[in-house]
């Protein structure tokens, strides 16, 4: 069981990502990404409302009608997204204000709904909590590395502490304006995916057409 | 006049929800497999977000804006942290009351979008126009240009993004890449293309 738990905790982290992997929840994840804290804050965020949603849904998965349960759900992780809203808006103002809508959009984020779906209904509340646990840092672990990546070449900075000195300023850094534009993190999450594959070759999709002939008669 | 045809051009290639705000993702990967899909996806977002970013403004502003109770004699009442149930309700019940009156009226249409029509409900691109309405405090005029906008630049990008799909099906790409890996790069580099719409502004 202890061996169990531990599993349903660290798959979603690489082999199980759900980003690369799952392709959950990439809509509000990427925006945030231009620096460092944002991405921790908002992972943070995502952590504890994937956690508590799941917990709760799996307490009341048996008396919830199969019919209206969606809207439960969604109600419920509504709920818990603007609880964390107004607590970001009472104690951390500034950065609630860079991350703008996207905390509400945690809502339609499609991780918190699918492991909610996929996972919390089915199963007891420990595992559920644990899944809902390992997923939002499987989730976190790309961003973060997103953050990271695009924080230091656009800006020469982690955590906004100058690592690098700008040119701008009499240093030898020249600061990449492409790492702060959005097109970027598309690059950086497909070279991720292709890292995580190069690892797990049993995830790699099959082409549905093969122009290599060696490959072609190998099938 | 002129500036909401500005906020038009801006809704649709600058700040195009898909590339550059990342919103919609999922479907926009999930189902853009073939062009002909990727159209009825896209067209049932243009119809939702135009319904339902202005009627979210005329929400927003007689209910749940602070002071906005003014009419019923409760000023002092600030109800706007309700708005993302709001929000998520009013897009529900849109696209409920859309898939209805398109049975009814506009079989053909209704075909064209499927099973898509109910997904939306879901879609980030929706709550997210919402939401930002309501952060730039878009007016009623503006957030009919905003909610038609944006709904045209998302259908734009997933129907563009669909064609460079299908062509690519014929491409040799490494095996790490394929698929998912691939995807990502291809959006970047049409987010790029969309990038390059920012001297306009």
């Amino acid at each position: 069981m202890q061996d169990n738990n531990w599993r349903i905790l660290t798959r979603p982290l690489i082999d199980d990502n759900p980003l690369t992997l799952q392709i959950l929840g990439i809509c509000s994840a990427l925006a945030v990404t231009t620096s460092l804290d944002t991405a921790l804050l908002m992972s943070l965020v995502v952590v504890c409302v994937l956690a508590i949603s799941s917990a709760v849904i799996s307490l009341i998965r048996r008396q919830l009608p199969h019919s209206v349960r969606i809207i439960v759900q969604i109600t419920v992780i509504a709920t818990l997204v603007i609880v964390v809203d107004q607590l970001l808006q009472a104690y951390a103002y500034e950065l609630s204000k860079r991350l703008s809508v996207f905390v509400g959009l945690i809502i339609t984020n499609c991780i918190v709904l699918g492991r909610a779906e996929g996972f919390a209904m089915r199963n007891g509340v420990i595992p559920s909590m644990l899944d809902g646990i390992g997923n939002g840092l499987g989730y976190s672990l790309i961003l973060v590395t997103v953050g990271a990546i695009r924080e230091f070449f656009g800006k020469g900075s982690l955590l906004n502490v100058q690592i690098l000195l700008p040119t701008s300023q009499g240093g030898g850094f020249e600061p990449l304006q492409l790492m702060l534009l959005p097109p970027s993190a598309f690059f950086i999450i497909g070279g991720i995916i292709w890292l995580i594959r190069r690892r797990n070759p049993e995830q790699v999709e099959k082409p549905d057409f093969s122009l290599r002939v060696e490959q072609r008669e190998a099938k | 006049m002129s500036g909401l045809f500005e906020l038009l051009l801006r809704s649709v290639f600058l700040d195009n929800l898909a590339l550059s705000f990342f919103l919609g993702m999922c479907t926009f990967l999930a189902v853009s497999k073939r062009v002909d899909t990727a159209f009825g996806v896209g067209l049932a977002v243009l119809v939702v977000q135009t319904v339902t970013v202005p009627v979210n403004n005329l929400i927003y502003t007689w209910l749940l804006a602070p002071g906005a109770l003014d009419w019923a004699g409760l000023g002092d009442l600030d109800l706007s942290f309700l708005r993302l149930i709001a929000f998520i309700g009013v897009i529900a019940a849109m696209v409920q009351v859309l898939e209805m009156t398109l049975e009814f009226h506009l079989p053909p249409l209704h075909r064209a979008m499927g099973i898509f029509l109910p997904l939306i409900t879901v879609n980030c691109a929706i709550l997210g126009g919402s939401l930002f309405m309501v952060e730039r405090s878009y007016g009623f005029a503006e957030s009919v240009v905003y909610g038609f906008g944006t709904g045209l630049g998302w259908a734009l990008a997933i129907v563009m993004f669909a064609a460079i799909r299908e062509r690519l099906k014929y491409a040799d790409i490494p095996d790490g890449l394929q698929g998912l890996g691939m995807n990502f790069i291809v959006a970047g580099i049409m987010s790029l293309g969309f990038m390059a719409f920012a001297g306009t502004g």
